[in-house]
């Protein structure tokens, strides 16, 4: 595609009325904004039905009043029912993975700061980004109505957990909530596969084919290449999850056998002998789990890989220093993102796939652990002979590190076939994959809410407050998940919407209490953030264009952007991303615009091909 | 500001080692042949594990103590990084943790790679929603057959079993199962419904029951006891509820219990049931 016309497609001008500026908008920075706002309301639903999940753990069979009041069947006389726990179980998961983990570090952060980082006027295709967002909403307003179509079974929703395995996601019958409850949920992930894709195509597009002069590859912050990256998988695993999905749902209405084998006996009755259960026959449903997990394990990495970008591009700022191991860092990126298509079969290993199968998955898994150390490495070396500036956003980032390595490094456990005999589906498994998908994804996102807020709104965040905000929530999320690993080696299963029936799991009581109270404290302060969040947007400090003293793209523009991002002139880019420190520089920054002294006037070739100078 | 940072890293990075140091909450006494080999190589990775993630923090929490912006004129280090350490590294890790992972297979092997040896007692598992099955093969050692259209809840037979099969004529079944001491066993893993998996702490094992598949698995147990039997994979409402036992008895009375016939090898389950206390765990 030549210049020319693909300028034609995404050029638009600036909107004047309400409906096409903030609702129908084609500008990537709002849409980006709706996608935070998404993420942000869809984040509350989900850490409340955690402490609901976390108060029936600890103090089971208690009468909570207000939960009989609201929820009169799956909380009989307040008293939580299990399945209605596993239906929080299975919304909490979902819930967070799609609309929080996915929404805000790739639809939110990414479709803002991306074409901004590369110098481009907008997304590639403005009206498929529109659309994404509000195909991905739609997504959203099915899975909050399986909320309440769940209502006449007690139940929020279906009860198969976020991996929906089959023949239980797959038949009516097989307990509460899997009615219509489950088309919703089903529905909903395949309309968010959908949202997804159109997304995918645009933020790769636009990272190829629209960088200002100058902008090279290899000039690109590492922020875009995170982006990147989590758009080629997304390109690749979503599309399996829909099918999957589409799958599924014939399965559960169309009387196909995709996943449900024949023989079942279900609640009293053979499948085929009632209209209520009719004949399946031949399907497998180890296939669904491979299906799932293909896409599922890039999943892990689409969540984390924007955060890993974000805390790069952070670490750097206010170490004043340029990254260490630059290149290292980008094919680190490409690394995990291509292994994470080689390791889906390390959630299967008891599944009863072929145990030579397990074999190859598990050494291929401890082999991402080699480019998720470079990374660790390479964040040390960027911090070493630093001069750390401690906002609120370095905080954050600084977090993602440790709690990256936390949550990370007992994958080498959970990778080992062997090991995997008596973790698998233990709190073990909840504790690794919370700690390094979940919370070191989402400080990664808190971090670049810090940083990049006085962008968005022209304003700083309250820096006291955010403090706090990241104290409380630091120790909070260690003490949550660090005793689940312990928990997990007792032997504790996941899943279980009370521990009171093994005396194996007796003595870990004291442990559930302790993981409980500290989630309930660190919810609670994520009150705070919201609070000084929506306070500062219209009271927070007056911030400049570039109140970091940062070097890339985005901090050479007005705060807010204007809507073209760069006020009709694009700008040229001549060197790395991350120019701190530059001995004899007069600024301890060298922004990518300004020019070496022998460039000025010179110019330097279009679309970055031929700009990598030396 | 980053000495607080680093001090507070520290502490959970003390806090977090300490825990799995003080093995109060720990797995449960091991009661099987290649449990002693998981064990040993869970406590030689937790320990590569326990030694990179203190390095990581402690180093971490080194940098932002050292490296904070104390109001000093001069500027950063000026570094791209080095690629000699870029080198050393990856190549480091790779060795340690494929070479982890290359240890991990061994008991994996041991397990899954061959079929049970000959002479193993078999049990077939069916399980359902909420309750497990075992089938008891009796004295002739071969299976009565078994059809899911003749499952009778009404006359207990929760697994089909063809009453009208010679072979069937001494089979049991019963919601225990009961395993001989030292003598290789071979599971035959079916589920009814949906998908459980057969999990019993103490003996480091766990197999998925998948619905239209019959898993073989293999495993020798070394010490007599009654034990708890948890459904690890989520299959329903009730998934948290669905207990049953293992017993693993000496060899002579494990032979006594299976020549019995139906009516008097579930009185004596019911007595070896109570005979056998549960384990006791810590605290």
């Amino acid at each position: 595609m030549s210049d020319e016309t693909h300028e034609a497609v995404h050029r638009h001008p600036a909107p004047t009325s309400f409906i096409r500026k903030y609702i129908f908008s084609l500008d990537h920075k709002v849409i980006g904004i709706q996608y935070i706002i998404l993420a942000l309301a869809a984040v509350l639903v989900g850490m409340t039905m955690s402490v609901l999940m976390r108060m029936n753990l600890s103090w089971p069979g208690t009468n909570w009043p207000i939960l009989g009041t609201l929820f009169p069947g799956g909380a009989p006389n307040g008293v939580m029912s299990p399945e209605f726990y596993l239906s929080l179980v299975t919304m909490h998961g979902t819930i967070m993975v799609f609309f929080v983990l996915t929404t805000a570090p790739q639809g939110g952060f990414g479709n803002y700061f991306l074409p901004i980082q590369i110098g481009a006027e907008d997304m590639a295709f403005p009206v498929l980004n529109m659309l994404s967002f509000w195909v991905t909403l739609v997504g959203f307003i099915v899975i909050l109505s399986a909320i309440f179509f769940s209502g006449s079974e007690s139940t929020v929703g279906p009860i198969g957990g976020w991996t929906g395995y089959p023949p239980l996601s797959a038949l009516a019958n097989a307990g509460p909530g899997q009615g219509m409850g489950m088309n919703l949920w089903i529905t909903s992930i395949a309309i968010f596969c959908i949202g997804s894709l159109l997304g995918a195509l645009n933020f790769i597009t636009t990272l190829l084919n629209m960088r200002t002069r100058g902008m090279s590859l290899m000039r690109m912050p590492l922020t875009c290449w995170a982006w990147f990256t989590t758009a080629v998988l997304a390109l690749l695993s979503f599309p399996v999850l829909l099918g999957a999905g589409v799958l599924l749902l014939l399965d559960r209405l169309a009387g196909t056998s995709f996943f449900i084998p024949g023989g079942l006996y279900l609640t009293g009755v053979l499948s085929g002998t009632s209209p209520n259960f009719p004949l399946h026959t031949g399907g497998s449903p180890i296939l669904w789990q491979h299906l799932f997990w293909f896409f599922g394990h890039p999943e892990v990495y689409i969540a984390i890989l924007p955060g890993m970008g974000a805390t790069s591009h952070i670490l750097a700022t206010f170490a004043r220093k340029p990254v260490f191991g630059y290149r290292a860092m980008v094919f680190a990126i490409f690394a995990i993102g291509l292994l994470g298509f080689f390791v889906w079969g390390h959630h299967m290993f008891i599944s009863g796939m072929s145990p030579y199968s397990a074999m190859t998955f598990s050494i291929l898994t401890l082999s991402i652990g080699v480019p998720s150390a470079v990374k660790t490495f390479n964040w040390l070396g960027t911090l070493w002979g630093g001069k750390i500036r401690f906002t609120t956003a370095m905080l954050f980032a600084i977090g993602f590190v440790s709690l990256f390595v936390a949550g990370g490094i007992t994958g080498l456990v959970l990778g080992q076939t062997s090991l995997d005999l008596p973790m698998h589906d233990t709190y073990f498994v909840t504790a690794h994959f919370h700690l390094v998908m979940g919370v070191a994804s989402i400080f990664g996102m808190f971090a670049a809410t810090y940083f990049w807020f006085p962008k968005m709104f022209g304003r700083f965040m309250n820096e006291r407050l955010g403090k706090l905000h990241f104290w409380v929530t630091f120790i909070g999320v260690y003490c949550i998940f660090v005793p689940m690993h312990t928990m997990g080696i007792a032997g504790m299963p996941r899943r279980y919407a009370q521990f009171t029936e093994y005396k194996f799991l007796e003595s870990l009581h004291p442990l559930v209490v302790l993981v409980s109270i500290a989630a309930i404290f660190t919810v609670l302060v994520q009150l705070i953030f919201y609070f000084n969040l929506i306070w500062s947007i219209f009271k927070g400090k007056k911030a400049g264009d570039n109140p970091w003293e940062a070097t890339t793209l985005e901090w050479n523009t007005t705060s807010p952007p204007p809507h073209d991002n760069f006020a009709g002139v694009l700008p040229t880019v001549y060197r790395g991303p991350y120019e701190f420190a530059v001995p004899g520089a007069p600024h301890d920054f060298v922004m990518q615009t300004e020019p070496e002294p022998a460039e000025v006037g010179e110019g330097v070739g279009g679309n970055g091909h031929n700009g990598h100078r030396h | 500001m980053g000495r607080a940072l680093a001090v507070i890293i520290w502490i959970l990075t003390l806090g977090s080692v300490s825990l799995f140091f003080i093995k109060k909450w720990w797995f449960p006494t091991s009661i099987s042949e290649h449990a002693p080999a998981i064990d040993r190589q869970f406590m030689l990775t937790i320990i590569v594990v326990g030694l990179a993630f203190t390095a990581a923090q402690v180093g971490l929490g080194y940098m932002v103590w050292k490296y904070r912006d104390h109001g000093q004129k001069d500027r950063a280090l000026y570094s791209h990084g080095s690629n000699r350490l870029e080198v050393v590294w990856t190549i480091v890790t790779a060795v340690v943790f494929i070479g982890l992972g290359i240890m991990g297979q061994s008991v994996w092997a041991a397990l899954h790679f061959h079929s049970a040896p000959a002479g193993s007692f078999q049990v077939e598992v069916v399980a359902q929603q909420f309750q497990w099955n075992f089938h008891y093969a009796g004295k002739d050692g071969v299976f009565g057959r078994t059809d899911p259209s003749l499952i009778d809840d009404s006359a207990l037979n929760f697994i089909g079993l063809d009453e009208t099969d010679p072979n069937a004529k001494d089979d049991a079944t019963h919601s225990v199962i009961a395993i001989p001491q030292g003598r290789p066993v071979e599971l035959i893993l079916r589920s009814k419904d949906v998908t459980h998996n057969f999990w019993v702490p103490q003996l480091r094992f766990k197999q998925d029951l998948v619905p239209g598949m019959a898993i073989r698995v293999h495993f020798t147990a070394t010490t007599p006891g009654k034990y708890e039997l948890a459904c690890a994979e989520l299959c329903g409402q009730l998934h948290f509820k669905m207990r049953s036992y293992m017993l693993v008895l000496p060899p002579d009375d494990f032979q006594a219990l299976m020549a019995l016939p139906q009516e008097q090898f579930q009185a004596r389950m019911t007595e070896l049931l109570a005979k056998y206390p549960l384990p006791t765990y810590e605290q």
